[in-house]
């Protein structure tokens, strides 16, 4: 054996090692905990639930522009300017507000509101009639929906945490940017978790313009039939166990779910179940500032609403200024009320969510899924073995051990990438050998020909190689391109079909190509000189 | 051992019957489709629940249809689970439309089922080994990205073989990509199977395999074109798939026999899915031979009657 075929014998060896490697790694505790160790095994194997959902950004969105539109009022009058209107007129365009009847010597006061720092996300623009719109940059927005997932995806995370299970995955999801996918192993009842993700507990604390209304007619009808452009109808009981009415409610909150510092389940004077919630210093002040304004002995009494999931909980009037600790007393259960107060400690999801897709798989169907994957792909390979020895004889083992280490190599691929495999995964390596061979066929079949057409045997190798290469490397380019495309499109388990796919023919470069034509040339050296191959 | 040392078949010469073949399968395909059982579609593109039972006897399908019927359940079907030997296995599928998997009272469904079973089904235990819930709007978007998928790939590769060989080379094996693709559709509505999300899959799977065989002939179409000029091209194709006709064969062959234990042992889950690469394996490889090949003479041909020049082109490089 030359030298340089014993350096690439030992190169072929050394990859084999490293990739046993990386789906063993060093074994203990038997071979099949060795590999599972190595190998993640996706949900539809192992069983669990598999969550989509969609976070709706522009709500974000929305009630930021909402506040500002009351920043927007503040600043105005601190600036001295008075009459002017601020609203969003457009519902479609949630984005931009409309500052109308600037009185026309403050324009370029106004002017300076908008263009300081506190409004650099907006866009300003005047018409000749001094009214100004601001649109939020598209830029801004952008980031802002990109804030609301990732916020999303942090608060879901934490409330996930807290039930205790182990090993979830969440994370951005699709091409889009506005869906979570949610990956719980062991969980196969998903309801346990849908009632903590999906209670969006956005929760917040309004200033009751008017009501209670029977319905929104008679609503529409006490407002001489509009409803203010800083208000909304909002739906809800007053108290527990009271029929279903409806509030009109300043549409700017007073405290909303991020103001909460901390929540527990407690119980009131009566026994019934509650909340104790502390806010944030900033959020106390705010509070204060408000309740002070409108409690019962102010000039202004007023009453507030609390608001979860955009339904009214309770409607209580101010008693006294409150600081930053408080309690809601919404009719709750005490599962409720403990739920709640998981949800408002972790932090409210800043926009409502819903459901896309859920799957979930018990154990049993994973586990009979491994069993028939595993045993679908034993027969696949034995089947091609044999063939390849009954039909190319010699050359036949050559192609069995290009095999072997084709599918070592995908699964040392797997383990180090941290890939997961699924069931289609599976399906994915049993068609890697079927693909995998072809390789082997192709060139096989240029030997014979080369052989046929009188060349001597290291040359026909040779020549065999180098044509069936141009072939092997547009074949694999083509199934690696609808792969891709696979694994763009495609979701939890046909991604993983794509990623096994695409490293196995990955690997068969090398093991068809490559080792193969060593294992030829070692051959070719040992024989003598004209001696026939067996192909 | 070899099967095919010097075939010398003249496969253009039956390009009619080639052309029959491929209209009648097409055709079937097509007015199953349209008129009988349209394309079924599985939960992951129709939205709605779908719920796999496992009972611990043999269920009395009746029994839990009754049982449904009185929790209220309404809408269901029910279906047998059979393992691949034909046998019923003691599971159910029970579906419910997409009306019960709205995006806000998205559980509501599998709740019903469950307590339906629990309480009014008394024969025997059960388990429930896997539930799908899709709701209107994840349907409809994974049916476009099943579309979108399916259609870029289509583009990939007709830019991939522009590229490599000739547009008119990509144009042909992207119209036998096609005609398999339809034929493989066109196969699960005659025998009324689910297209589910991992049926896309493989179909995206047998784009990119059928593309294979069809790069094998066409190499060797433009290595031989390049060493002789002067033969008429039909001879050079004749030539150039039967000098490949061993390898493709074999590998396809050994694909589908790989395919075939997938289908035979892979479980019920992958049934669809084994289901589509048997059919498609078949149909792909002889698309490449029946389908691909007599395109390039079909369009020389072409050329040639509108007084062109009557060479094809051999391709931008014939080796790599």
């Amino acid at each position: 054996m030359g030298k340089n075929l014993a350096a690439k014998t030992a190169f072929i060896v050394g990859v084999l090692l490293v990739f046993v490697f990386g789906f063993i790694g060093i074994p203990h505790g038997g071979l099949k905990q060795s590999i599972l160790r190595h190998i993640n095994l996706g949900l539809d194997l192992k069983g669990g639930t598999h969550l989509v959902l969609e976070v709706h950004v522009a709500e974000a969105v929305t009630s930021t522009t909402d506040r500002d539109v009351a920043r927007i009022e503040a600043d105005l009058q601190k600036a001295g300017i008075t009459g002017a209107s601020v609203g969003k007129t457009d519902p479609a365009n949630p984005e931009t507000i409309v500052v109308t009847g600037i009185p026309p010597t403050k324009l370029s006061d106004a002017r300076g509101v908008f263009t300081g720092n506190d409004y650099s996300t907006y866009d300003v623009s005047t018409d000749a009639a001094g009214n100004s719109r601001l649109t939020m940059k598209p830029s801004a927005v952008a980031e802002l929906k990109t804030r609301t997932l990732n916020t999303s995806i942090d608060t879901i995370r934490e409330r996930i945490d807290k039930l205790g299970v182990a090993e979830p995955t969440i994370q951005k999801y699709g091409l889009g940017d506005n869906e979570i996918l949610v990956e719980l192993p062991g969980i196969d009842n998903p309801s346990e978790v849908e009632d903590v993700i999906q209670s969006t507990a956005k929760l917040s604390i309004h200033a009751v313009v008017g009501g209670p209304y029977a319905t929104d007619a008679d609503a529409l009808q006490a407002n001489n039939g509009i409803i203010p452009a800083d208000s909304m109808l909002v739906h809800g009981v007053g108290s527990a166990g009271m029929p279903d009415q409806v509030w009109l409610l300043k549409r700017v909150s007073e405290v909303e779910g991020t103001d909460f510092r901390d929540a527990q389940p407690s119980t009131d004077q009566n026994g019934r179940p509650n909340i104790h919630f502390n806010l944030t210093t900033e959020a106390g002040d705010r509070f204060y500032k408000y309740t002070s304004t409108h409690s019962k002995s102010s000039s202004t009494p007023g009453s507030m609403a609390i608001v979860l999931d955009n339904k009214v909980r309770e409607v209580a009037g101010i008693d006294g200024a409150i600081r930053d600790s408080g309690e809601i007393t919404g009719g709750f259960t005490k599962q409720q009320a403990s739920d709640l107060s998981l949800m408002l400690r972790t932090g409210a999801l800043p926009a409502s969510i819903s459901y896309l897709e859920t799957r979930t798989v018990g154990p049993s169907l994973g586990a009979a899924s491994i069993h028939q994957g595993i045993v679908a792909a034993i027969a696949g390979m034995l089947a091609v073995m044999i063939f390849m020895l009954v039909y190319y004889r010699g050359a036949g083992i050559n192609a069995d051990l290009a095999l072997i280490l084709n599918l070592v190599i995908l699964l040392g691929f797997m383990g180090f990438a941290g890939a997961t495999l699924t069931l289609p995964g599976i399906a994915g390596v049993i068609l890697t050998i079927g693909m995998g061979v072809d390789s082997n066929v192709l060139i096989f079949e240029r030997i014979r020909e080369e052989l046929r057409a009188g060349k001597s045997t290291p040359v026909a190798v040779q020549q065999g190689f180098a044509h069936a290469w141009t072939t092997i490397f547009d074949t694999h380019v083509t199934t690696i391109v609808s792969a891709a495309i696979l694994f763009l499109f495609g979701s939890g388990p046909v991604q993983g079909f794509a990623v096994t796919l695409v490293f196995g023919l990955l690997a068969n470069l090398f093991t068809a190509v490559y080792v193969s034509r060593v294992i030829f040339d070692a051959i070719l050296a040992k024989k003598e000189r004209g001696a026939t191959l067996s192909i | 051992m070899e099967f095919f040392r010097t075939t010398n078949i003249d496969w253009l010469g039956k390009k009619w019957y080639f052309l029959g073949f491929s209209l009648i399968f097409s055709i079937a395909g097509i007015l199953s489709m349209a008129f009988w059982h349209h394309i079924p579609l599985g939960v992951d593109f129709k939205g709605g629940t779908q719920i796999r039972v496992d009972f611990n006897q043999m269920p009395n399908e009746e029994h839990v249809r009754h049982a449904m019927d009185k929790a209220g359940v309404r809408d269901f079907t029910i279906q047998r689970v059979s393992d691949p030997s034909g046998h019923a296995a003691n599971k159910v599928i029970i579906s419910l439309p997409e009306s019960t998997a709205t995006d806000t009272a998205h559980d509501a469904g599998r709740q019903s089922v469950e307590r339906a079973l629990s309480s009014n089904y008394h024969d025997s235990g059960f388990n429930i080994e896997q539930v799908q819930i899709v709701g209107p709007t994840a349907g409809k978007q994974l049916q476009k990205q099943a579309i979108y998928a399916t259609l870029y790939s289509l583009l990939g590769m007709l830019i991939y073989l522009w590229f490599r060989f000739e547009l008119i080379y990509g144009v042909a094996a992207v119209v036998a990509v096609f005609h398999d693709t339809l034929i493989t559709v066109g196969a699960f509505s005659l025998t009324n199977q689910e297209i589910t999300l991992t049926v896309i899959a493989a179909i995206l799977t047998l784009i990119g395999y059928s593309m294979n065989d069809t790069i094998v002939v066409f190499d060797r179409i433009r290595e031989n074109l390049a060493l002789s000029r002067r033969e008429a091209l039909a001879d050079v194709v004749n030539r150039s798939i039967n000098q490949t006709l061993s390898r493709t064969v074999i590998s396809s062959g050994l694909t589908f026999l790989t395919v075939l234990c997938l289908y035979l042992f892979g479980g019920e889950v992958l049934h669809g899915f084994s289901f589509a690469l048997v059919v498609g394996i078949l149909i792909g490889t002889y698309s490449s031979i029946a389908v691909a090949a007599p395109m390039l003479v079909a369009y020389q041909e072409w050329r040639t009657k509108r007084g062109k020049t009557a060479s094809l082109p051999a391709g931008k490089r014939a080796k790599a």
